[in-house]
Protein backbone atom coordinates (compact mmCIF):
# COMPACT_ATOMS: atom_id res chain seq x y z
CA UNK A 1 0.00 0.00 0.00
CA UNK A 2 1.46 3.29 -1.02
CA UNK A 3 1.24 6.88 0.07
CA UNK A 4 -1.42 7.60 -2.52
CA UNK A 5 -3.81 4.80 -1.61
CA UNK A 6 -3.77 5.63 2.11
CA UNK A 7 -4.41 9.25 1.21
CA UNK A 8 -7.38 8.20 -0.95
CA UNK A 9 -8.74 6.39 2.12
CA UNK A 10 -8.34 9.60 4.13
CA UNK A 11 -10.08 11.62 1.41
CA UNK A 12 -12.91 9.07 1.29
CA UNK A 13 -13.50 9.22 5.05
CA UNK A 14 -13.38 13.03 4.96
CA UNK A 15 -15.87 13.24 2.07
CA UNK A 16 -18.32 10.73 3.57
CA UNK A 17 -18.19 12.69 6.83
CA UNK A 18 -18.71 15.95 4.94
CA UNK A 19 -21.78 14.51 3.23
CA UNK A 20 -23.20 13.46 6.59
CA UNK A 21 -22.46 16.77 8.28
CA UNK A 22 -24.13 18.69 5.44
CA UNK A 23 -27.15 16.49 4.82
CA UNK A 24 -28.26 15.18 8.22
CA UNK A 25 -30.93 16.98 10.19
CA UNK A 26 -30.30 15.44 13.57
CA UNK A 27 -27.64 17.27 15.57
CA UNK A 28 -26.18 13.99 16.85
CA UNK A 29 -25.81 12.66 13.31
CA UNK A 30 -24.04 15.87 12.25
CA UNK A 31 -21.55 15.26 15.05
CA UNK A 32 -20.99 11.74 13.72
CA UNK A 33 -20.17 13.24 10.32
CA UNK A 34 -17.65 15.62 11.88
CA UNK A 35 -16.06 12.68 13.75
CA UNK A 36 -15.58 10.90 10.43
CA UNK A 37 -14.00 14.01 8.90
CA UNK A 38 -11.50 14.23 11.76
CA UNK A 39 -10.86 10.49 11.35
CA UNK A 40 -9.84 11.21 7.77
CA UNK A 41 -7.45 13.90 8.99
CA UNK A 42 -5.88 11.39 11.43
CA UNK A 43 -5.31 8.91 8.59
CA UNK A 44 -3.80 11.62 6.39
CA UNK A 45 -1.44 12.76 9.16
CA UNK A 46 -0.27 9.19 9.82
CA UNK A 47 0.20 8.78 6.06
CA UNK A 48 2.36 11.91 5.78
CA UNK A 49 4.39 10.88 8.82
CA UNK A 50 5.04 7.34 7.60
CA UNK A 51 5.71 7.96 3.93
CA UNK A 52 7.22 11.47 3.81
CA UNK A 53 8.83 12.57 7.07
CA UNK A 54 9.17 9.80 9.66
CA UNK A 55 12.21 11.41 11.26
CA UNK A 56 10.20 14.45 12.41
CA UNK A 57 7.57 14.16 15.14
CA UNK A 58 5.25 16.76 13.61
CA UNK A 59 2.94 14.22 11.96
CA UNK A 60 2.37 12.53 15.30
CA UNK A 61 1.67 15.88 16.97
CA UNK A 62 -0.99 16.58 14.34
CA UNK A 63 -2.64 13.26 15.24
CA UNK A 64 -2.62 14.18 18.94
CA UNK A 65 -4.22 17.54 18.13
CA UNK A 66 -6.87 15.87 15.93
CA UNK A 67 -7.75 13.36 18.65
CA UNK A 68 -8.14 16.22 21.15
CA UNK A 69 -10.35 18.01 18.63
CA UNK A 70 -12.54 14.89 18.44
CA UNK A 71 -12.97 14.80 22.20
CA UNK A 72 -13.70 18.53 22.44
CA UNK A 73 -16.22 18.34 19.60
CA UNK A 74 -18.10 15.48 21.26
CA UNK A 75 -18.21 17.14 24.67
CA UNK A 76 -19.30 20.56 23.40
CA UNK A 77 -21.72 19.08 20.89
CA UNK A 78 -23.56 17.10 23.53
CA UNK A 79 -23.56 20.07 25.91
CA UNK A 80 -25.11 22.31 23.24
CA UNK A 81 -27.63 19.59 22.32
CA UNK A 82 -28.62 19.26 25.96
CA UNK A 83 -28.97 23.02 26.43
CA UNK A 84 -30.96 23.39 23.20
CA UNK A 85 -33.26 20.49 23.99
CA UNK A 86 -33.84 21.74 27.50
CA UNK A 87 -34.66 25.25 26.33
CA UNK A 88 -37.08 24.38 23.49
CA UNK A 89 -37.34 20.63 22.91
CA UNK A 90 -35.42 20.90 19.64
CA UNK A 91 -33.25 18.07 18.33
CA UNK A 92 -32.91 18.83 14.63
CA UNK A 93 -31.14 21.69 12.93
CA UNK A 94 -34.17 22.69 10.88
CA UNK A 95 -36.06 23.48 14.06
CA UNK A 96 -33.33 25.73 15.44
CA UNK A 97 -33.39 28.62 12.99
CA UNK A 98 -33.81 31.60 15.31
CA UNK A 99 -30.49 33.09 14.21
CA UNK A 100 -31.07 32.55 10.48
CA UNK A 101 -30.53 35.89 8.74
CA UNK B 1 1.45 -8.68 4.88
CA UNK B 2 1.20 -5.06 6.01
CA UNK B 3 -0.31 -4.13 2.66
CA UNK B 4 -3.03 -6.77 2.97
CA UNK B 5 -3.91 -5.62 6.50
CA UNK B 6 -3.93 -1.96 5.41
CA UNK B 7 -6.13 -2.65 2.40
CA UNK B 8 -8.66 -4.63 4.41
CA UNK B 9 -8.71 -2.04 7.22
CA UNK B 10 -9.22 0.71 4.65
CA UNK B 11 -12.06 -1.06 2.90
CA UNK B 12 -13.81 -1.85 6.19
CA UNK B 13 -13.32 1.74 7.38
CA UNK B 14 -14.93 3.17 4.25
CA UNK B 15 -17.77 0.62 4.24
CA UNK B 16 -18.58 1.36 7.89
CA UNK B 17 -18.40 5.11 7.20
CA UNK B 18 -21.01 4.76 4.45
CA UNK B 19 -23.12 2.51 6.68
CA UNK B 20 -23.31 5.28 9.30
CA UNK B 21 -25.52 7.34 7.00
CA UNK B 22 -27.37 4.43 5.40
CA UNK B 23 -28.60 2.53 8.47
CA UNK B 24 -32.05 3.34 9.78
CA UNK B 25 -31.23 2.22 13.27
CA UNK B 26 -29.34 4.81 15.29
CA UNK B 27 -27.72 2.07 17.36
CA UNK B 28 -26.42 0.44 14.20
CA UNK B 29 -25.18 3.80 12.89
CA UNK B 30 -23.28 4.39 16.13
CA UNK B 31 -21.59 0.99 15.99
CA UNK B 32 -20.80 1.45 12.30
CA UNK B 33 -19.06 4.70 13.23
CA UNK B 34 -17.23 2.83 15.98
CA UNK B 35 -16.13 0.21 13.44
CA UNK B 36 -14.90 2.88 11.04
CA UNK B 37 -12.92 4.77 13.68
CA UNK B 38 -11.43 1.57 15.14
CA UNK B 39 -10.20 0.78 11.63
CA UNK B 40 -8.68 4.28 11.52
CA UNK B 41 -6.84 3.39 14.74
CA UNK B 42 -5.74 0.13 13.11
CA UNK B 43 -4.39 1.98 10.06
CA UNK B 44 -2.42 4.32 12.33
CA UNK B 45 -1.07 1.26 14.18
CA UNK B 46 -0.03 -0.54 11.00
CA UNK B 47 1.65 2.63 9.72
CA UNK B 48 4.09 2.33 12.62
CA UNK B 49 2.50 4.37 15.41
CA UNK B 50 1.41 1.75 17.97
CA UNK B 51 0.87 4.17 20.87
CA UNK B 52 -1.37 6.59 18.98
CA UNK B 53 -3.22 3.72 17.31
CA UNK B 54 -4.11 2.10 20.62
CA UNK B 55 -5.06 5.47 22.13
CA UNK B 56 -7.43 6.11 19.21
CA UNK B 57 -9.05 2.66 19.53
CA UNK B 58 -9.57 2.97 23.30
CA UNK B 59 -10.88 6.52 23.03
CA UNK B 60 -13.29 5.68 20.23
CA UNK B 61 -14.76 2.73 22.13
CA UNK B 62 -15.54 4.94 25.13
CA UNK B 63 -16.75 7.81 22.95
CA UNK B 64 -19.16 5.67 20.97
CA UNK B 65 -20.63 4.14 24.11
CA UNK B 66 -21.34 7.67 25.37
CA UNK B 67 -22.68 8.54 21.91
CA UNK B 68 -25.06 5.55 21.99
CA UNK B 69 -26.55 6.79 25.27
CA UNK B 70 -27.13 10.25 23.80
CA UNK B 71 -28.54 8.76 20.60
CA UNK B 72 -31.19 6.86 22.51
CA UNK B 73 -31.89 9.93 24.65
CA UNK B 74 -32.31 12.47 21.85
CA UNK B 75 -33.21 10.71 18.62
CA UNK B 76 -36.83 10.29 17.73
CA UNK B 77 -36.19 6.94 16.03
CA UNK B 78 -33.46 5.24 18.04
CA UNK B 79 -34.11 1.64 17.07
CA UNK B 80 -34.93 2.24 13.41
CA UNK B 81 -38.26 0.46 13.72
CA UNK B 82 -39.92 3.18 11.67
CA UNK B 83 -37.77 3.95 8.60
CA UNK B 84 -37.75 7.67 7.95
CA UNK B 85 -35.59 10.15 6.09
CA UNK B 86 -33.80 12.69 8.25
CA UNK B 87 -31.98 14.46 5.44
CA UNK B 88 -32.05 17.92 3.94
CA UNK B 89 -30.42 19.22 0.78
CA UNK B 90 -29.22 15.74 -0.09
CA UNK B 91 -28.29 16.53 -3.67
CA UNK B 92 -26.23 19.60 -2.79
CA UNK B 93 -24.40 17.75 -0.03
CA UNK B 94 -23.70 14.82 -2.35
CA UNK B 95 -22.37 17.09 -5.09
CA UNK B 96 -20.19 19.04 -2.69
CA UNK B 97 -18.67 15.99 -1.01
CA UNK B 98 -18.07 14.29 -4.37
CA UNK B 99 -16.28 17.42 -5.58
CA UNK B 100 -14.15 17.51 -2.42
CA UNK B 101 -13.26 13.83 -2.84
CA UNK B 102 -12.40 14.28 -6.51
CA UNK B 103 -10.20 17.33 -5.89
CA UNK B 104 -8.37 15.71 -2.95
CA UNK B 105 -7.73 12.56 -4.99
CA UNK B 106 -6.58 14.58 -7.98
CA UNK B 107 -4.28 16.61 -5.73
CA UNK B 108 -2.58 13.56 -4.27
CA UNK B 109 -1.81 12.16 -7.72
CA UNK B 110 -0.83 15.46 -9.36
CA UNK B 111 1.26 17.13 -6.65
CA UNK B 112 4.96 16.25 -6.87
CA UNK B 113 5.42 15.02 -3.30
CA UNK B 114 8.94 15.12 -1.83
CA UNK B 115 10.83 11.88 -1.31
CA UNK B 116 10.84 10.24 2.07
CA UNK B 117 13.32 12.02 4.29
CA UNK B 118 14.94 10.21 7.21
CA UNK B 119 13.81 6.94 8.71
CA UNK B 120 11.42 6.17 11.56
CA UNK B 121 13.00 6.15 15.02
CA UNK B 122 13.22 2.90 16.92
CA UNK B 123 10.65 4.04 19.50
CA UNK B 124 7.92 6.22 17.98
CA UNK B 125 6.24 6.72 21.36
CA UNK B 126 9.46 8.25 22.66
CA UNK B 127 9.53 10.50 19.58
CA UNK B 128 6.06 11.96 20.17
CA UNK B 129 6.59 12.26 23.92
CA UNK B 130 9.86 14.09 23.49
CA UNK B 131 8.31 16.42 20.92
CA UNK B 132 5.31 17.24 23.11
CA UNK B 133 7.55 17.93 26.10
CA UNK B 134 10.15 19.77 24.01
CA UNK B 135 9.80 21.79 20.83
CA UNK B 136 6.02 21.25 20.64
CA UNK B 137 5.45 22.27 24.27
CA UNK B 138 3.32 25.24 23.22
CA UNK B 139 0.95 22.88 21.34
CA UNK B 140 0.64 20.73 24.46
CA UNK B 141 -0.08 23.78 26.67
CA UNK B 142 -2.74 25.06 24.27
CA UNK B 143 -4.37 21.62 24.08
CA UNK B 144 -4.43 21.46 27.87
CA UNK B 145 -6.15 24.85 28.16
CA UNK B 146 -8.62 23.89 25.42
CA UNK B 147 -9.56 20.73 27.29
CA UNK B 148 -9.96 22.64 30.57
CA UNK B 149 -12.14 25.27 28.88
CA UNK B 150 -14.21 22.48 27.33
CA UNK B 151 -14.83 20.86 30.70
CA UNK B 152 -15.96 24.15 32.25
CA UNK B 153 -18.07 25.24 29.25
CA UNK B 154 -19.75 21.86 28.79
CA UNK B 155 -20.69 21.75 32.47
CA UNK B 156 -22.06 25.31 32.37
CA UNK B 157 -24.11 24.57 29.23
CA UNK B 158 -25.51 21.31 30.54
CA UNK B 159 -26.55 22.64 33.96
CA UNK B 160 -30.25 23.15 34.46
CA UNK B 161 -29.86 26.13 36.79
CA UNK B 162 -27.04 28.63 36.78
CA UNK B 163 -25.96 31.15 39.39
CA UNK B 164 -28.41 33.80 38.11
CA UNK B 165 -31.27 31.38 38.79
CA UNK B 166 -30.01 30.87 42.30
CA UNK B 167 -28.85 34.36 43.32
CA UNK B 168 -31.00 36.67 41.12
CA UNK B 169 -29.98 39.06 38.37
CA UNK B 170 -27.79 41.11 40.69
CA UNK B 171 -26.29 38.00 42.24
CA UNK B 172 -27.34 39.42 45.63
CA UNK B 173 -30.18 37.17 46.75
CA UNK B 174 -29.35 35.57 50.12
CA UNK B 175 -30.08 32.83 50.81
CA UNK B 176 -30.01 31.44 47.30
CA UNK B 177 -33.28 30.18 45.88
CA UNK B 178 -32.85 26.44 45.62
CA UNK B 179 -35.53 23.87 44.86
CA UNK B 180 -34.73 21.99 48.02
CA UNK B 181 -33.45 23.36 51.29
CA UNK B 182 -30.23 22.17 52.70
CA UNK B 183 -27.01 23.16 54.29
CA UNK B 184 -26.39 24.57 57.72
CA UNK B 185 -29.32 26.44 59.31
CA UNK B 186 -31.78 26.00 56.44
Amino acid sequence: MTFESVFVLAAGLFSVGLFGALSQQSIVMIMMGIELMIGGIVVAAADFWHFLAPAAADGQVVIVAAVVAMAVEMAMGFAVTTALYRARQVDTTDMAQELKG
Amino acid sequence: MDAVVLWSLGVVALACAVAVFVCDSMARATFALLGSLVCVGGVVLVLGLPYLGVVIVLMMVMEMVVMAVFMIAYMMNPAGLMPMSMLHNQRGALALSAAVFASLTAAVFLVPWPHRRGSPPRDTTFQVGKALMGEQMLTMIVLGFVLLATMVAATVLALRRGRYDRLGDGLDRRPARDPAGGGVGR
